[in-house]
């Protein structure tokens, strides 16, 4: 035994004798994880979530959320002597007269957008693999709630600078608030503390931007973590994994320094686009003043797509009982996302519901195996990325000379027509990577090799596949759509009979599928050929 | 002639003889209509600027103006325009224009800077209008504010040409183009004018001194480096989140591939 290891294992059993940490450390320093590039997107965000606090911490040290009248003094001269806020004024002290500040500013946006990016990105690999599936159903809306905590911490950030493109942001965010019907008007005095612009709305953005949200996305990220913990990790299909293993390698020493450098790789790269790209050039913006406006003012691309649904709006009023109801705001500002989200929550149930599986999941599947909700996601995934679209509208139009009445026109006749468009077409591709999976299967792969047989006949030699792949292929359960149950065996007619047929049809649509080739067929095959 | 001859059936011979014909015909077509054009400039510097610009508005304008400016269905009247709109439109290239389309864009201009003033005195002849203005009557550099500048071109001018000048869309195709690259007296000119879907901010509305302002602060954003790094074109958020999307999340996805790829 050397020296070192004596004096390490000393400090190990002083420990160990104290805490008893030895043996909880064991069992999860050995804890296996799978091993797949998409299971690495949520620790994207995880990691941009920690360069978030870390160079979010050191901007306050120096960002002052006041909304003092002052006088520009500091060193960018094109506005100097310009009257502003205080807080505008620190955010251009933080860009020009901090050492490191403009770095850790543009480091701190860059990183608020690759973490709501790779939030997205995990979100879609959840979903399309049906990770959301018992036991996860509770972790999959923590993802949600933590998604639409970034959305609107992400928009508080944006809107504390108190630059012209902020101000902007936060009239449409007071306006979307008012458009709320009855109530509107006296919960934006209550956020505001009066009339917009207000002296204490910056003030009090500042603390649920720091504290507030932090805290709160902290805890549930704390939660999110220790239920894959607990319920282990999900795995993709493949030979020896099952409903009851994990197969993968250790945390320790593997995933310890896999995971230890894909943290400094996040923050390399978020430091690479801060030190390289500019990002909110808060200065070439001017400070806010409600009579100004600039063209092009977009929020950042998260809420691009809300900000694509307002510009897509109709000009709906209606006059009821002596209140105006802005349908153009409250439609796709609040019922719209209001939809979507409470959607996004709770299709584990739903899906759960349809197909009348309430048992246990550990192993992925393969999106086209479950083509009913692939083709959701790519619909869900259209309706947003047209709204997105209309969220550029003006910056699309003057880039490739287009009409920004036809883009918006465009935009809202593509919304309702192109997602079941996409629903439809990613079903029958689905359906056909079934059939291909199927040949692949029965008859293996063609290997494009010709041969001319004794007899003059051409034949074309396909490969058999490996045990293995033909197991990633098979291995799937295709599920038989759920019996309707009009009457019970009485005979008497079912109280539930609606809700059962209405499941009955979703459950059939959802286990639409090419049967995969069974064993029987594969023998058949085999007997046939040799 | 023997030896050319010798290529007289060659396969190349007949798109040769094409070409040099071609080439002959064109040369002698530009020379000749080329230096009666040039004679007639000589003869004209005699004359007043005011001949001349009119002999070049017979040719290059009256076709859709009107032989006396009055306008017709397809182009307006340039009576009372002033010589401020001719030296805008003709001096930023947007006259003649390329084709009718939504708006007039800016191109290298067709006629040299002692053609366009003879069309802005002649055009300036058919009635009162804004006058002309030379970059070295406009002293921005000496009398112009930076800080007011800005103050003024966030409330007059960013709802259209975007917070940095970089232009911005307008209804049905129409667009306020960038004013970055744009000479000092063209900007004026446009201030006073308002060309095309642009207001007239007269003097009353903006003095000239204020102008002077504006165009310090245009000259002061064109000239300013790109102090946080690659612009992404100054247009706002949208860039980045395409740079983010693209650059950003691609290459940690690249990563999160390469680091996983030889777990098999």
């Amino acid at each position: 035994m050397s020296a070192r290891e004596r004096v390490t294992g000393t400090v190990a059993n002083y420990v160990d004798e104290r805490t008893g940490s030895a043996k909880w450390l064991k069992k999860n320093l050995n804890k296996v994880f799978p091993d797949h590039w998409s299971f690495m997107l949520g620790e994207i965000a995880l990691y941009s979530f920690v360069i978030l606090l870390l160079s979010g911490t050191f901007l306050t040290f120096w960002f002052d959320p006041s909304m003092e009248h002052v006088v520009y003094k500091g060193s960018y001269q094109p506005l100097k002597d310009v009257e502003m806020s205080a807080a505008y004024a620190s955010a251009l002290n933080i860009s020009f007269d901090v050492r490191g500040g403009l770095l850790m500013r543009q480091i701190h946006h860059w990183a608020a957008l690759i973490f709501m990016a790779s939030i997205v990105v995990h979100l879609l690999r959840v979903f399309f693999t049906g990770a959301f599936r018992k036991p996860r159903e509770f972790n999959w809306i923590l993802g949600i709630g933590l998604l639409t905590l970034g959305i609107v911490e992400g928009f508080l950030g944006y809107s504390l600078p108190d630059d012209l493109l902020s101000g902007t942001g936060v009239r449409i965010a007071h306006a979307i608030i008012q458009a709320i019907p009855v109530v509107g008007t006296y919960l934006s005095f209550f956020a505001f503390g009066g009339a917009f612009p207000s002296e204490i709305f910056i003030p009090r953005i500042y603390v649920v931007h720091i504290l507030l949200i932090p805290g709160i996305m902290l805890a549930l990220i704390t939660v999110h973590l220790m239920l894959v913990w607990y319920q282990k990790h999900t795995q993709y299909p493949g030979p020896g994994r099952t409903e009851k293993n994990v197969v993968g390698y250790p945390l320790m020493p593997v995933y310890m320094a896999k995971a230890g450098g894909f943290f400094f790789i996040v923050f390399g790269v978020t430091a690479l686009l801060g030190a390289t790209a500019s990002i909110n050039p808060l200065w070439l913006y001017g400070p806010y003043t409600p009579g100004q406006v600039t063209a092009g003012s977009q929020p950042d691309w998260y809420m691009g797509w809300l900000d694509g649904l307002v510009r897509m709006a109709p000009p709906w009023e209606t006059y009821a009982f002596g209140y105006t109801v802005s349908w153009n705001i409250l439609l796709p500002g609040l019922i719209l996302p209001g939809i979507i989200f409470t959607g996004m929550a709770l299709y584990p149930f739903i899906e759960s519901w349809i197909t009348g599986d309430k048992r246990e999941h550990h192993i992925l599947d393969r999106p086209r195996n479950v083509p009913n909700r692939t083709a959701l996601g790519a619909m869900s995934l259209t309706f947003m990325i047209v709204a997105l679209i209309n969220g550029g509208n003006d910056l699309l139009a003057t880039h490739f000379d287009l009409s920004i009445n036809q883009i918006m026109w465009g935009t809202r006749i593509g919304i309702i027509v192109l997602p079941p468009l996409a629903f439809v077409i990613t079903k029958r591709i689905c359906l056909s990577l079934q059939r291909a999976d199927r040949e692949l299967v029965l008859h293996g792969r063609e290997t494009g090799r010709l041969v001319m047989l004794p007899h003059g006949e051409f034949v074309e030699v396909h490969e058999e596949l490996t045990p293995e792949k033909k197991w990633l292929l098979t291995q799937h359960e295709q599920a038989a759509p759920i019996e309707l149950e009009l009457v019970d065996q009485a005979g008497v007619r079912n109280p539930k009979s609606f809700r059962a047929k209405l499941q009955a049809r979703f459950s059939a649509a959802n286990a639409e599928a090419v049967a995969k080739p069974t064993a029987q067929e594969l023998k058949q095959l085999e007997n046939e050929h040799h | 002639m023997k030896y050319l001859s010798k290529y007289r059936r060659h396969k190349f011979a007949t798109p040769m003889l094409i070409i040099i014909a071609l080439s002959t015909l064109g040369f002698t077509f530009s020379a000749a209509t080329a230096s009666p054009a040039k004679s007639e400039l000589a003869a004209s510097a005699k004359s007043t600027l005011i001949a001349e610009g009119k002999e070049i508005f017979l040719k290059g304008c009256s076709s859709c103006h009107g032989l006396n400016g009055e306008g017709a269905s397809i182009a307006p009247s340039l009576i009372g325009v002033g010589a401020a709109s001719v030296d805008f439109v003709v001096g930023t290239g947007r006259m003649p224009m390329a084709d009718m389309s939504q708006q007039v864009m800016r191109k290298k201009p067709l006629y040299t800077e002692e053609e366009t003033a003879a069309l802005a005195a002649y055009v300036a002849t058919l009635a009162p209008g804004p006058a002309s203005i030379t970059n070295e009557e406009i002293t921005w550099e000496r009398d112009g504010s930076t800080a007011e500048g800005g103050e003024l071109f966030r409330n007059n001018c960013a709802m259209c040409h975007n917070f940095a000048g970089q232009g911005g869309a307008l209804t049905k195709g129409k667009y306020a183009p960038t004013v970055m690259g744009v000479e000092p007296k063209h900007i004026y000119e446009a201030m006073i004018t308002g060309p095309q879907a642009m207001p007239v901010f007269s003097d009353k509305t903006i003095t000239p001194q204020e102008k002077l302002s504006i165009i310090k602060w245009i000259k002061s954003a064109e000239a300013e480096p790109n102090l946080g790094g690659a612009s992404l074109g100054r247009t706002g958020p949208v860039t980045e989140g395409l740079l983010v999307w693209t650059f950003g999340l691609g290459l940690l996805v690249a990563i999160s591939v390469w680091l996983t790829a030889k777990s098999r």
